[in-house]
């Protein structure tokens, strides 16, 4: 490769936040007319790299050069101006606006200082054609569906002549035919010599996109590579930071767990449950006093298996068994109510209530059963509480003390405890340990463990691969949006875990249309 | 991200000191203000007394300041009431994240309703006190239900409720006047009007009413589940979800806890008034009730309920009111400087919320 092909490099990239070296000498080189995929987990620092490179974020250190210029933008209207657009997940468009007046935003057309809706219409329809799209670009763009709303997007990407287009996630709202339109709209893109660079979390599409990828881990660029020279299951194992054949059940966690007879009930089955396009076919179960592990990479639906099981979303088709018995739940009570808890991933977002105190955060659940005639019985609302924070160790000043001002385990074992105190059967852990502290995560892991001694089920989505391998009886993998594989605590291994994530079984594979 | 999440817990909760420091001082803050008004106030009517005085004996004067101190709290209390008892019920409404404008529209509706049932043929058929409970009651639920559709509109057409309410806003006050016409209903009815010209103890009836509404609701906040609910729906709508809590149902209930309140303060101004006027009926008031909901403590953003704060906000709002005109200032210059303290007070607010 003559340095001439190369349009983008990033050379010692470094950007710090408070606290946090979110990108760490990263490199990263584009070539003119490339499928660039940039992969990685949570938190891997892809977004950041992109938020640099498009000038949302001043950089800390290290070079960028485009296009044979040294460049440092200062926002993104200043990239995009040379040369450089970008395609979010939530598409930034105006959606109340027609089509055309989209694409030109900004830009358009004008006759005697007002506006010239014919050439604006014409010039808008040229450039949909030209990408092979014909649509009527007088409608409001919200009258189309998300595929076509993301071609517009790309148009008004392509029609600023640039010569990089970044796509964030293009795909993760898209059903597998909007998805294939997408990709002939990317495959013309290189044609015309024009560089993109994909992040995406399904990787069934990389290979089928991609020329070259570059996997970040913990804000570090760990390798670049030919798409045809790695497998998928390597690919994983990068990502993940895991290398293939380590030894499992190393004694990482503080998880204790017991053995569970195959005799044991079943309180949860979920048989091929489906609610189009987050769920694809979800079947697993739980039985009492079982931890069940879901893994699954970013993107897979872990999470949003979780909630339609808990009724905060619909179950389409497919069935649900509680305790042996069809059932449906039109809304998180109906779970609740059953015996069923659920603690979300993001506990800022959807676990705490701020202003609340612990004591009020600890009870919300658990209040239909501690008023009479709607009044709070006090003194069993202390009760209940004392008892949960000392058994679960929770550190506080006061039980009063607002939430918010709790570190991240104790806020989590005060979500633990809010579900605890109802006698749950059943536990949905969404990443319990995530963002807190060494010492309290053993001790919520030891807390998990407990509860299924106890005989509660727990359904644990993590993305720790000691956490499942040595906490979980059985585990589940999904991929693309549906269970893959179910592994015994014999079959539970790195590797197979990983094997899974990487080409798991499922039918309606992207890969087939291409 | 999670290392950036910790560190910044940790400057929120560096953060959180200041914060609660600022929060007392306004709250107590408002209470030496409020106290400063009112010795202020007992000082000149001292002196407008002992100037004006041609009484010989000094036991008339102080009999006429006596009266004096006691028509100016009167006045006080009487025009603080009706924004205190709307004021509740916007509290509630803000605490879940919501707002409510369509106030002033409910009080016209409720206020034009009563006259017509006391001064209608249901007023000859039956005795006055079964007329006067009607006149009573059957307001009331009608202001309810148009908050039932307040409710409806937020929970189930999934307005904003800004727009939702601003719906009623603008059609509830044009019902109002087609109940009759547009015309002006006046009356004379002493036992409708014991709701405002009473004066058990010698203090005005709807100043029972108004300390009844403010501690009943502040019970309703801190003692009940429905309390907790509407507090944690305003701090985290989807963590109150997932938790079990009926969102919907409580939404709603906080529209039709306003409107009951609203009619409620509808009947207390006909009453004052001896007329029912659709057009004056709680005009503006929807912007002293978030005035004082907002001086009060209680963030726009929901998730926090002070309804004593309310009542001090309120409170603080009219003796300002008062002091300024009553010591001569234009009413036009007031009304400068009731903003500036109500800007003052959203000025704190964000420094608390930042």
């Amino acid at each position: 490769m003559t340095s001439n092909d190369v349009l983008l490099e990033m050379k010692d990239i470094l950007k710090v936040f408070p606290g946090i070296v979110a990108v760490d000498h990263a490199n990263m080189q584009i070539s003119r007319g490339e499928v660039h995929a940039l992969v990685g987990e949570n938190g891997a620092g892809k977004s950041t790299m992109i938020k640099i490179l498009t000038g949302a974020y001043i950089r800390d250190g290290g070079k960028i050069t485009f296009d044979g210029q040294d460049v440092e933008y200062r926002t993104p209207q200043q990239a995009q101006e040379n040369g450089i657009s970008t395609i979010y997940q939530e598409i930034n468009l105006v959606p109340l606006r027609s089509v055309a007046e989209n694409i030109l935003m900004g830009r358009e057309p004008t006759r005697y200082g007002l506006l010239d809706w014919k050439r604006l219409n014409t010039e808008a329809n040229r450039i949909l054609v030209q990408m092979g799209i014909e649509i009527d670009v007088t409608k409001p763009l919200a009258d189309y569906n998300i595929a076509i709303q993301q071609m517009v997007a790309i148009a008004r990407a392509v029609s600023f002549k640039s010569k990089l287009v970044v796509m964030d996630e293009p795909t993760s709202s898209l059903d597998d035919h909007e998805v294939h339109i997408l990709f002939e709209t990317i495959r013309r893109l290189k044609a015309e010599g024009v560089s993109v660079i994909f992040i995406t979390h399904r990787l069934d599409e990389l290979f089928v996109i991609c020329d070259r990828i570059t996997i970040m881990r913990d804000g570090k660029t760990i390798e670049t590579r030919d798409i045809s020279s790695i497998t998928k299951l390597e690919l994983v194992s990068k990502m993940l930071g895991k290398e293939l054949g380590q030894v499992r059940r190393s004694g990482a966690t503080s998880f204790e767990i017991k053995e569970v007879g195959p005799d044991a009930e079943m309180v949860l089955e979920l048989d091929q449950a489906k609610n189009s396009p987050v769920l694809q076919d979800v079947s697993l179960n739980v039985r009492k006093g079982e931890i069940v592990g879901l893994a699954g990479l970013l993107g897979s639906g872990r999470s949003e298996a979780a909630r339609a099981i808990f009724g905060a979303d619909p179950i389409r088709e497919g069935q649900m068994r509680w305790d042996g018995k069809p059932v449906s739940f039109l809304s998180t009570r109906d779970a609740i109510d059953v015996g069923m808890g659920y603690c979300p991933e993001d506990r800022k977002a959807e676990g705490v209530v701020p202003f609340l105190s612990v004591r009020e955060n600890l009870t919300l659940a658990a209040l239909p059963r501690l008023t009479h005639k709607g009044i709070i019985n006090r003194d069993k609302q202390k009760q209940i509480v004392d008892q949960f924070i000392k058994m679960l160790g929770i550190k506080l000043s006061s039980p009063d003390q607002k939430i918010r001002e709790l570190s991240g385990g104790n806020q989590q074992k005060v979500l633990l405890a809010r579900w605890l105190c109802m006698n749950p059967q059943l536990l949905i852990l969404d990443e319990p340990t995530r963002g807190i502290d060494v010492g309290a995560k053993g001790e919520i892991q030891k807390i998990i463990s407990g509860l299924a001694d106890e005989g509660v089920g727990v359904l644990m989505i993590t993305s720790e691969m000691e956490e499942l391998t040595e906490g979980s009886h059985r585990v589940f993998v999904m991929r693309d949006r549906r269970t893959v594989t179910e592994l015994s605590r014999e079959e539970i291994s790195q590797d197979a875990i990983m094997d899974a994530m990487a080409h798991g079984e499922s039918e309606n594979n992207v890969e087939v249309q291409s | 991200m999670t290392t950036s999440d910790q560190a910044s817990g940790i400057s929120t909760t560096m953060r959180d000191d200041t914060r609660g420091l600022l929060g007392k001082a306004r709250t107590y803050g408002i209470l030496a203000v409020i106290l400063i008004l009112v010795i202020f106030n007992f000082f000149r009517i001292w002196n407008t007394i002992s100037n004006t005085a041609t009484f010989v004996e000094s036991g008339t004067v102080q009999q006429e300041y006596i009266r004096s101190l006691n028509q100016a709290l009167n006045v006080n209390l009487t025009q603080v009431a009706t924004i205190v008892i709307v004021g509740v019920g916007m509290t509630l409404v803000i605490a879940t994240g919501g707002i409510d404008l369509s106030v002033g529209a409910i009080m016209a509706i409720a206020g034009q309703i009563a006259p017509l049932i006391f001064l209608g043929s249901i007023g000859q058929r039956f005795g006055m006190g079964v007329t006067n409970t009607l006149a009573i009651i059957v307001p009331l639920i009608v202001s309810s239900a148009v908050g039932l559709f307040n409710g409806f509109m937020v929970t189930q057409l999934r307005f904003q409720p800004i727009i939702a309410t601003l719906v009623v806003y603008i059609g509830g006050r044009g019902i109002a006047q087609v109940l009759t016409n547009g015309y002006l209903q006046v009356f004379r009815n002493p036992g409708f009007q014991y709701l405002a010209l009473g004066r058990p103890l010698g203090i005005p009836t709807q100043v029972y009413i108004m300390f009844a509404v403010v501690i009943l609701a502040d019970l309703l906040v801190r003692r009940t589940s429905f309390g907790q609910y509407v507090l944690s729906i305003g701090g985290n709508e989807r963590a109150a979800r997932l938790a079990g809590v009926p969102v919907n149902r409580v939404k709603t209930a906080v529209y039709v806890i306003s409107g009951f309140l609203c009619g409620i303060a509808g009947l207390i101004v006909v009453a004052i008034n001896s007329a029912s006027d659709a057009n004056l009926n709680g005009l503006n008031i929807e912007l002293d009730a978030i005035a004082a909901v907002a001086v009060g403590g209680t963030p726009l953003s929901g998730g926090i309920a002070t309804i004593w704060g309310t009542l001090l906000g309120a409170l603080f709002i009219q003796l300002a009111r008062f002091t300024l005109i009553s010591i001569g200032v234009p009413y036009e210059f007031a009304l400068v400087v009731n903003a500036a303290i109500i800007l003052t007070a959203v000025y704190l607010q964000r420094q608390r919320s930042s």
